[in-house]
């Protein structure tokens, strides 16, 4: 079967529209369908959700359904299923893994998380300490992780833990799939500086996971990390912005609208932010035409770092320009949002969310260096942990 | 004026195969006729300008006449092409009237709609790499601030960029604008010692001199503002092409040079500079491209874009350079290493057709952002 073209897929929405009129069809139901259709991502296999179509045609199928009202699968809501184990699955997985895990992921019947992170490792993710211990035909897992999000509401999760402390530390991971439900697993919510639980802790106490839910080869779970960590990073880096569409939007909407807060100091910073945040939406836009065109340059992992920079920066004047105002929170009380809204709520809340934009889905120190070595060249720094197996590290 | 100017098309900020074609032939030559040892030469001569390099830039290749219609001579491009040629310059310093004739006073020209007549004349010279037009204003002039007028054709103008270089002046005056020859009697071109040493500045004195009237006034702003609009507008391609050299240069260097036992370009705290510099130098390619693409497109967008791409891309530009000779050490102080001449013309083009202070001012005005 050939790929279909732009033509041959506008002509498969149709069908599907009229086969299932968004108006009075399910929610879920209609994505089912479409999932059934091949129109849920193109690009993926056929009886996968796909039709093996370019990636680049499926704003084609987009516009046809947004313009027919249909209801769509809020990648917001699912996101860490979307842009991370879904790729993860697709490209790692058993048929029989695809065929179970990838439909309920996209229609979003089964919300998934990420137990990647520990206290002991984040930015340096391969030191990780969780165990995986081999038990028959299952893995017997101990550990803690952190910085979970939606794992309250999650029904499975993409895992790494330590098979083997024996070599060294890359080499000694392992990749599964863990279900949230099973006996062991326990999450607690981590209060952070917004007073919000968007995170969790989840603590893994002899979970028992069926080696058939593991993804990859026996200590290459590094490698099929790496699929997933570079995913999270180009979800975050492509969506496509109008002018102030970001964090922008709000002060400037505040500056045309309250002229007694304006100072000249204010007036400066405003500007030069304002200017840069329009490059960067024109940088973004950039690497979307770039990606569009069939030349992904290495610009995706740059944005996030500007982004980061900017929501910081232009939340800070934020603050500042409210004046009293400023003064003010909205709310303290804990609570435990599905979906993060940085642009929601009030100035104060924005600022401090935006602190964790330099360091979740990658620390900017991290991001740098990934920069200077794989996009400029520039050598790694010597290190003494590449030849240690991973129990003689110092920790 | 609404808050936010609609934008009415997506730019496209890619770069076409036929431009990567005429970068490749800009690039060669540039290579081979001014490597950077020939520019300090040159900087240190009586001659500022290497004619034969201009002639094959200009006529040869045909860079000059990308923004002129065919109908006079010219290659019927635009700005997106020009930007291309500008972005090469950038990155060789090499002297050459390419900003100020083929953009700047091109654009003036084309924007008084003259279908025949000195102004399309004129137009041809220029197209065809026989002439070299430069806009008798001083080079820090900018569209949004009041264009520099000269009663009659009487006094002195100064610093004009390229000066040296040109065979006609247009000046603006109160009566209109004029094309004064610059070897017409009552014209002295006074040359003047540039922070700059790539782009020549003088002052130009006019005592009784004569020209043609081109256009009257009030026709003669709007040409002027485009002119310098145009300028402005690529002028950040320019920096772009600057900022990459001092990039590519200081990661060459860094990844060589060998100190405490190690490539230097190794340690976290300069790699984490470069890479910021590269992230920067992504953001001013997406800023220099919409920039010369809505003039391209003849946007209304336009204003915007050049405020913003100038804004931007000086700081970006200065910055490189900064970090060029910074991170090359000693040497970076020296005469013989060429990182002194991108900062020099970094430094001066933050102040070519206004500061980023001035464009900002501009993009305050249209995005009703006003000062307190």
């Amino acid at each position: 079967m050939t790929a279909p073209d732009a033509a041959e897929l506008r002509r498969l929405t149709r069908e599907l529209l009229a086969a299932h009129p968004p108006a009075s069809t399910d929610r879920t139901d209609f994505l089912k369908a479409r999932f059934d259709a091949g129109l849920a991502w193109v690009h993926y296999p056929a009886g996968l959700g796909g039709l093996d179509a370019p990636r680049s045609l499926q704003p084609v199928v987009d516009a046809e359904l947004a313009a027919a009202d249909a209801p769509d699968n809020d990648p917001r809501r699912i996101g860490i299923g979307l842009g991370m184990a879904a790729p993860t699955v697709l490209g790692f997985g058993t048929d029989e893994q695809k065929q179970r895990f990838l439909r309920p992921l996209w229609v979003g019947e089964e919300v998934w998380c990420q137990l990647f992170s520990e206290p002991g490792a984040g930015s340096d993710l391969a030191a990780l300490g969780t165990r995986a211990v081999r038990d028959g035909e299952h893995w017997v897992v101990d550990g803690q992780k952190v910085w979970t999000s939606s794992a309250h509401v999650a029904r499975w999760a993409i895992l790494i833990a330590r098979t083997d402390p024996d070599v060294p530390k890359h080499r000694g991971i392992s990749y599964f799939i863990c279900d949230m439900t099973d006996p062991g697993v326990e999450v607690r919510p981590l209060r952070q500086i917004t007073g919000e639980a968007e995170f969790n802790e989840v603590f893994l106490t002899g979970v028992r996971i069926p080696d058939s839910r593991r993804l990859g080869p026996v200590g290459e779970g590094w490698k099929v990390a790496q699929t997933t960590l570079m995913n999270e990073r180009v979800s975050i880096g492509g969506s496509r912005i109008p002018r102030e569409g970001g964090m922008i939007g709000p002060v400037s909407r505040t500056w045309r609208e309250r002229p007694e807060l304006r100072t000249h100091d204010l007036h400066q910073r405003l500007l030069t932010l304002w200017v840069e945040a329009e490059v960067a939406r024109l940088a973004g836009e950039r690497l979307r035409q770039q990606l569009v065109a069939g030349q992904p340059g290495p610009e995706g992992s740059g944005m996030k770092l500007a982004f980061a920079r900017l929501n910081q920066e232009i939340s800070g004047l934020e603050v500042e320009l409210l004046g009293d105002e400023g003064l003010l929170y909205s709310d303290w009380t804990m609570r435990r949002p599905d979906l993060v809204d940085f642009t929601g709520r009030d100035a104060g809340y924005r600022y401090l969310r935006s602190k964790g934009n330099s360091i979740e889905g990658g620390t900017s120190e991290v991001l740098l260096n990934i920069v200077a070595e794989r996009v400029l060249g520039l050598p790694s720094e010597p290190r003494n942990d590449k030849d240690v197996a991973w129990k003689d590290l110092s920790r | 004026m609404t808050a936010q100017p609609a934008t009415s098309r997506t730019p496209d900020l890619l770069y076409s195969e036929a431009e990567e074609d005429l970068r490749a032939a800009v690039r060669a030559l540039l290579a081979d006729r001014a490597d950077a040892p020939t520019v300090i030469a040159g900087t240190e001569s009586d001659t500022p300008y290497d004619a034969q390099l201009w002639k094959a830039l200009a006529a040869d290749i045909g860079a000059a006449g990308l923004l002129v219609p065919e109908k006079f001579g010219g290659q019927g491009a635009g700005h997106r092409e020009a930007a291309v040629v500008i972005e090469e310059l950038g990155r060789s310093v090499a002297p050459a009237p390419y900003l100020t004739s083929s953009v700047v006073a091109t654009e003036t020209l084309l924007a008084l709609g003259a279908e025949e007549g000195p102004v399309a004349e004129l137009l041809a010279g220029l197209a065809a790499g026989r002439k070299v037009a430069v806009l008798a204003v001083p080079f820090s002039a900018s569209a949004s601030g009041t264009p520099v007028v000269t009663a009659a054709l009487d006094g002195t103008l100064g610093p004009v960029a390229d000066a040296a270089a040109a065979d006609v002046f247009l000046v603006p005056t109160t009566d209109g604008l004029y094309a004064v020859a610059a070897d017409a009697p009552g014209v002295a071109v006074q040359p003047l010692v540039p922070l700059d040493l790539t782009r020549p500045l003088a002052t130009v004195t006019l005592s009784g001199a004569t020209g043609t009237l081109l256009a009257d006034a009030g026709a003669a702003r709007a040409a002027v503002d485009r002119g310098l609009l145009a300028g402005a507008g690529l002028l950040a391609s320019e920096q772009l092409g600057l900022a990459e050299w001092c990039l590519t240069e200081t990661v060459r260097h860094t990844r060589e040079r060998h100190q405490f036992n190690r490539p230097i370009g190794s340690f976290q705290s300069l790699k984490h500079r470069m890479a910021q510099l590269w992230l920067e130098v992504v953001s001013a390619r997406a800023a220099a491209r919409n920039a010369a693409d809505a003039l391209a497109t003849g946007s209304p967008d336009t204003p915007l874009a050049v405020a913003v791409a100038q804004a931007y891309c000086s700081r970006v530009a200065v910055h490189a350079a900064e970090e060029c000779v910074q991170l090359h050490g000693g040497i970076g102080m020296t005469w013989e290493h060429p990182a002194h001449l991108y900062l020099k013309r970094a430094k001066a083009d933050a102040t070519a057709f206004g500061t980023a202070g001035r464009h900002r001012e501009t993009v305050a005005g249209l995005m009703e952002l006003p000062a307190p």
